[in-house]
């Protein structure tokens, strides 16, 4: 009893730096993305009965701090919503949070991205989980997930690639992209 | 970017510029990792002490 408690705890430490990573994409923002990850912990705290040792803590956890999002979203309405801009104005304060310039640019790129769109290639590009393990986190069919990626993959090379000549272009409109290595 | 040995050219070039989707998943990667690789902050660290401890005493106080 005592020794499956500590194995919950070791287990939720180990996957908290992939959580607060997962959160920061998301969100976009430390101060933010932390509140997030303590909601979340919090959350699993008291749910942990719930969690079979053994079984994936860590989509475990990216579940419940993505429904805790969308839940704190919706409460928030239109404040949140209205993310993409504030969130990219507000990195222009923090420019020290990420290492390159580079990938400053590639941030601000994510996160024009639709937030369904954002998750998902976060989830199978950065998280390593699979696209059926993704489609489990969010809540959705194996085939959304797919065409999430690869919508969010056309629109990250067609905003990286116009970048500079007319400040992010128009959105998904543009010609697509035929995306090779996402299909899978 | 340039390199200057033709091994470098080679592989470099060919992986790095000739397919944006490597391009895109290189940059995603490296921008999670870089807040994964930060040490845990020590609220975390705190706060599941406290949840610990918490629970731990309430499971006493439920024995006696």
């Amino acid at each position: 009893m005592t020794s499956e408690k500590n194995d919950f705890k070791r287990e939720m430490l180990s996957a908290l730096p992939s959580l607060r990573a997962f959160a920061m994409s998301l969100i976009g923002r430390h101060d933010r993305a932390d509140d997030l990850v303590q909601d979340t912990i919090m959350k699993a705290w008291a749910k942990q009965d719930h969690f079979e040792m053994g079984t994936n803590m860590k989509a475990w956890l990216f579940t419940i701090l993505r429904n805790e999002l969308y839940s704190q979203m919706r409460k928030r309405g239109r404040e949140v919503q209205d993310s993409d801009g504030h969130f990219t104005e507000s990195l222009a304060h923090h420019p020290e949070q990420y290492g390159s310039l580079d990938l400053q640019d590639f941030r601000k790129a994510l996160e024009t991205l639709p937030p369904d769109q954002r998750e998902a290639i976060i989830l199978v590009g950065a998280s390593g989980f699979s696209y059926e393990e993704a489609a489990t986190i969010c809540g959705c069919a194996l085939g959304t997930i797919k065409s999430r990626v690869n919508r969010a993959r056309q629109r990250l090379q067609d905003i990286l690639q116009v970048k500079g000549e007319n400040d992010y272009g128009p959105d998904e409109t543009s010609a697509p992209i035929t995306s090779r290595a996402f299909v899978s | 970017m340039k390199y200057k040995s033709g091994a470098g050219r080679a592989t470099g070039t060919t992986l790095w510029t000739e397919d944006p989707n490597a391009q895109i998943a290189a940059k995603l990667k490296a921008l999670y990792q870089s807040v994964q690789e930060e040490a845990i902050p020590s609220r975390f660290l705190d706060l599941l002490e406290k949840l610990d401890a918490a629970e731990q005493q309430s499971a006493l106080q439920g024995r006696e």
